[in-house]
């Protein structure tokens, strides 16, 4: 895709490295909650993906989950409080 | 929590981006949920609502991001087609264990708006900023829901 990403140019052709790979790998893994205590280094791409593949389904199912609860509160709910708050911390 | 500078920061940063956006999706959301509440009537379904509340979601997500990120402009295509916003649900149970990361990499496809037309490292970089994204709009949902649980609890002196 863009080649301002691929510093490391092996060829004339915008060959993908392992190393490009690698290091976009990590920069998943580091997103992704749980932190292998120790050996952060080298982690198995396929063991990330599929980590990240769980925590996705699992953020999802947080944003199904939060939509019902805050429907159930919406008819009672004093949003502009809540947008109050929300501005307050804006300026914190 | 985060940055006290709403303004510029640090350009380098690809976390500064999403402190800006942070305040637009929590603005938009908020404003969303107004619109719900206002538009809602006793007859109103609570599926309905909850769909809708969802829909907003995603929508402030993709709205803070932009035209920036494929998944976000794939995002918004759905939103505006009107489309049902479905991700899959069932974990994908293949017959054969998984031997490489390129098999993990379709499933990844398929939980990330636009997902099946990257290629390798362009769904990977798109991946993790999917997932800082979906996080703050998960951490934003919590709040909201946070904070009109306490005035529930907390009632102003009458």
């Amino acid at each position: 895709m863009s080649s301002r990403r691929s510093r490391s140019r092996q060829s004339v052709s915008t060959r993908i490295t392992d190393e490009q790979i690698n290091e976009l790998i990590s920069k998943l893994h580091a997103v992704l909650p749980e932190a292998r205590g120790g050996d952060n280094d080298r982690v198995s791409a396929a063991k990330v993906l599929q980590e990240t593949c769980s925590h996705i389904r699992r953020l999802h199912r947080e944003v199904d989950d939060l939509s019902e609860r805050l429907s159930e509160l919406l008819d009672s709910a004093d949003l502009n409080s809540a947008q109050a708050a929300f501005i307050r911390s804006l300026l914190m | 929590m985060e940055s006290k500078s709403f303004t510029t920061g640090n350009r380098d940063n690809p976390n500064t981006d999403l402190h800006g956006s942070k305040n637009m999706m929590a603005s938009h959301f908020l404003r969303a949920l107004f619109r719900i509440q206002q538009t809602s009537t006793s007859s109103s379904s609570f599926a309905g609502r909850s769909r809708r509340i969802r829909r907003a979601a995603y929508a402030s997500m993709a709205y803070s991001a932009g035209a920036r990120r494929a998944w976000s402009r794939a995002l918004l295509r759905k939103l505006r087609s009107r489309a049902r916003l479905r991700f899959p649900r069932r974990l994908s149970r293949t017959a054969r264990p998984q031997r490489r990361d390129m098999d993990q990499a379709q499933v990844l496809r398929k939980l990330v708006p636009g997902g099946p037309s990257m290629d390798y490292c362009k769904l990977l970089e798109e991946t993790a900023d999917y997932i800082r994204c979906l996080t703050t709009q998960v951490r934003l949902m919590q709040t909201v829901m946070d904070s009109i649980s306490s005035y529930a609890h907390h009632p102003m002196i009458p």
